[in-house]
């Protein structure tokens, strides 16, 4: 086991999951990714897209169909669990139900054989860290989930593993709370200085918390990169989607130039940036809150369809006269049945190549 | 989950009457005839209202067959938990192998004692397979006696108990959220300190539960104890004294009696089972909220 490494390496890992037919299909392809010591990675995408098999697979729990994963230059993907020494938080927390708070914190020191005078002193530290002190005694059936969650976190990294695992640990908590442990989580991987591994399928979680995402879909790794990278220039049209570019439109290319595109399609014309090579049909994702009410570059006429008011601003429906359909954020807020004009600067615009199936 | 909330303020909850067929069952066919043999014994064909119990405790042939009784259903008790705990422990995981292996353990369960017992005479005999094959390869050259004796039935409570444990064992450990041990495997435990720190002790609650309804199983036994065993003898269990106190003597009083101490020795010994249980862990056997 060791104490601290500088870099993980996975390479190529691939995990394949029999399916029906006595075909397999692979929940996670492929996935080559290097994550340096004190790094924050968070695994984000959609549910099924195979982050939990990624994170099983580094921690030991699934075996790899293919591939190698090396702690700096040793191979750790054939070890078990127990002898990789990673703290693992798992999504509904897994806390042994028949020991107390004490006993489920000091339960990975004691199985490093640790004196019980050192569990004692560490327990103690940790259950300050992670504030829960005077809830030691308790049972987990006792807890609140908010307090359940937080001895799952004391005891994966009382240990003091040199990497920590989490698996969708907030995904059970309610609003509020799960704001108050995000932060939690944030403080607790600085003051450890160790290295996180974060799964998600929020990306609002991702983006505050991680200091590099890993973008997957259907278990291929589709961008790795900073927050605001994936946030402002995804890599393609499913990370697009993902991150939140809720308008999706499929136009013909008039002409391409300097990394910029024409874009054409009956009654709309449209300036944006080129992302990935085009052919002769391309999509452009636009963010709701990118699109502009009032007049200015790459103007869109419509009619307002619906209107969502949620308090500082609206969500707008608007419908072009050639039956496109524009989601809009907005802080002025017109009438249904009122005429808009929408405009937004071609740097908002991505532009992709069309889907196939379009 | 929790309980709803919103009770009948007033009123009976109908459902309740869905417990009347059970409860008439019961009362008919068993708090009756108990309360029945309970009256039965105190009052004997001659003597005092003890004289049962008196003559029990003082005839030379009636007290040891408890001791009898104990000493087989004990041992067939415990050999049959400890056999299930391990192999139903093996068998937690879904695998093609479960199928198989569990049909072919539960088989003894369709068959019934008296044809266990018939089988176990042809293979176990003094000619039978066992003894011929050990004899044919020179294993073994003296005569087997595994049947008419202790052995013969305490071999057939052990094949017509253990899948009544086994799955019941199986089922308890099934029932624990396996990722627990995972959670315990990413802390360092090995296999066997992920059995003896997270399933052992969820399990053993379940555990003396399958042990008493085995134990109380075994220390009813009859049919094997004659067929197999030596009835006058080392297998002269409670239930042949009753019995013969029923059938042979005609003496029912006395019959009764014999069957209230049956049912007052397995009482104590599932109360202090169960007593044992409250010493540890009871409740939910998965890791936090669902
Ligand atoms: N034990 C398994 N057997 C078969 N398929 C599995 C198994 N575990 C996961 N899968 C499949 O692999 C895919 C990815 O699963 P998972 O990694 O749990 O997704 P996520 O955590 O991203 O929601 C899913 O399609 C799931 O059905
Ligand atoms: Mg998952």
């Amino acid at each position: 086991m060791k104490q601290d490494f500088s870099q993980l390496r996975l390479d190529k890992v691939t995990r394949r999951f029999a399916a029906a037919g006595a075909q397999s299909i692979a929940a996670l392809d492929n996935m080559t990714l290097t994550v340096e010591r004190g790094e924050f990675i968070a695994l984000l995408g959609p549910s099924g897209c195979g982050k939990s098999t990624a994170l099983n697979c580094i921690a030991g729990l699934l075996a790899l169909s293919d591939g190698s994963i090396c702690l700096d230059e040793e191979r750790i993907d054939i070890l078990p669990p127990e002898k990789r020494g990673f703290g693992m938080v798992f999504q509904n927390y897994a806390l042994f139900p028949h020991m107390t708070v004490r006993r489920n914190i000091g339960f990975g020191l004691l199985m490093r054989g640790e004196s019980s005078a050192d569990i004692e002193r560490k327990v103690e530290a940790v259950v300050r860290l992670v504030q829960l002190q005077g809830h030691e005694d308790k049972l987990p059936g006792q807890l609140s989930g908010g307090q359940q969650q937080r001895v799952a976190i004391a005891r994966a990294i009382v240990i003091e593993p040199p990497l920590v695992l989490m698996d969708e640990p907030l995904s059970n908590l309610d609003a509020k709370l799960r704001l108050e442990m995000r932060a939690e989580i944030r403080r607790i991987h600085r003051e450890l200085g160790r290295t996180t591994i974060y799964v998600t399928h929020d990306q609002d979680e991702a983006l505050s918390l991680a200091d590099r995402i890993v973008v997957i879909k259907d278990g291929r790794v589709q961008q790795i990169a900073p927050p605001a990278e994936i946030y402002g220039q995804p890599a393609n049209l499913d990370v697009a989607r993902f991150m939140g570019y809720r308008n999706v439109l499929s136009l013909d290319v008039a002409s391409q130039a300097d990394g910029r595109a024409q874009l054409s399609s009956p009654g709309l014309r449209l300036q944006g940036m080129i992302k990935q090579p085009l052919g002769a049909k391309a999509a452009a994702a636009i963010r709701p809150e990118e699109l502009i009410v009032g007049d200015g570059p790459n103007a869109i006429d419509g009619k307002i369809e619906n209107v969502e008011y949620s308090g500082r601003d609206s969500l707008l429906d608007v419908i072009t006269p050639a039956g496109i359909r524009l989601h809009v954020r907005s802080v002025v807020h017109p009438a249904v049945g009122a005429q808009v004009r929408l405009s937004v600067p071609p740097e908002r615009v991505l532009v992709y190549p069309a889907e196939s199936n379009q | 989950m929790a309980a709803p909330l919103h009770t009948r303020a007033a009123g009976l909850d109908r459902t309740l009457f869905l417990v009347v067929p059970a409860a008439l069952f019961m009362l008919l066919v068993f708090v009756y005839p108990f309360l029945y043999g309970l009256m039965l014994s105190f009052t004997p064909t001659e003597g005092g209202a003890l004289a049962n119990y008196i003559k029990f405790f003082t005839t030379d042939n009636l007290w040891p067959t408890i001791g009898t009784t104990l000493k087989l259903a004990m041992p067939a008790t415990l050999i049959n938990v400890g056999l299930a705990i391990p192999i139903a422990y093996q068998m937690r995981r879904k695998s093609p192998y479960q199928k198989w292996v569990t049909t072919i353990l539960v088989v003894p369960i369709t068959l019934g004692t008296v044809l266990i017992a018939e089988g176990m005479l042809t293979y176990f005999g003094p000619r039978g397979w066992l003894s011929q094959t050990l004899q044919f390869f020179h294993l073994y050259e003296g005569p087997i006696r595994l049947t008419h004796n202790y052995w013969g039935v305490l071999i057939s409570l052990i094949i017509s108990g253990f899948p009544f444990v086994f799955l019941l064992i199986l089922s308890y450990i099934t029932g624990i959220d396996p990722v627990l041990a995972r959670a315990a495997a990413t802390l360092g435990a090995d296999p066997w300190q992920q059995f003896k720190q997270i399933y052992w002790p969820l399990l053993i609650p379940g555990i003396a539960m399958a042990f008493c309804l085995a134990f109380v199983q075994a220390f009813s036994v009859f049919p094997s104890a004659v067929l197999l065993g030596a009835p006058q003898g080392p297998t002269r269990v409670i239930s042949i004294a009753a019995y013969e106190a029923a059938f042979e003597q005609y003496d029912y009083s006395l019959a009764s009696a014999i069957a209230m101490l049956m049912g007052f020795v397995q009482l104590i010994i599932v109360a202090f089972v169960l007593g044992m249980r409250r010493v540890f862990y009871r409740g939910p056997v998965t890791g936090g909220k669902g």
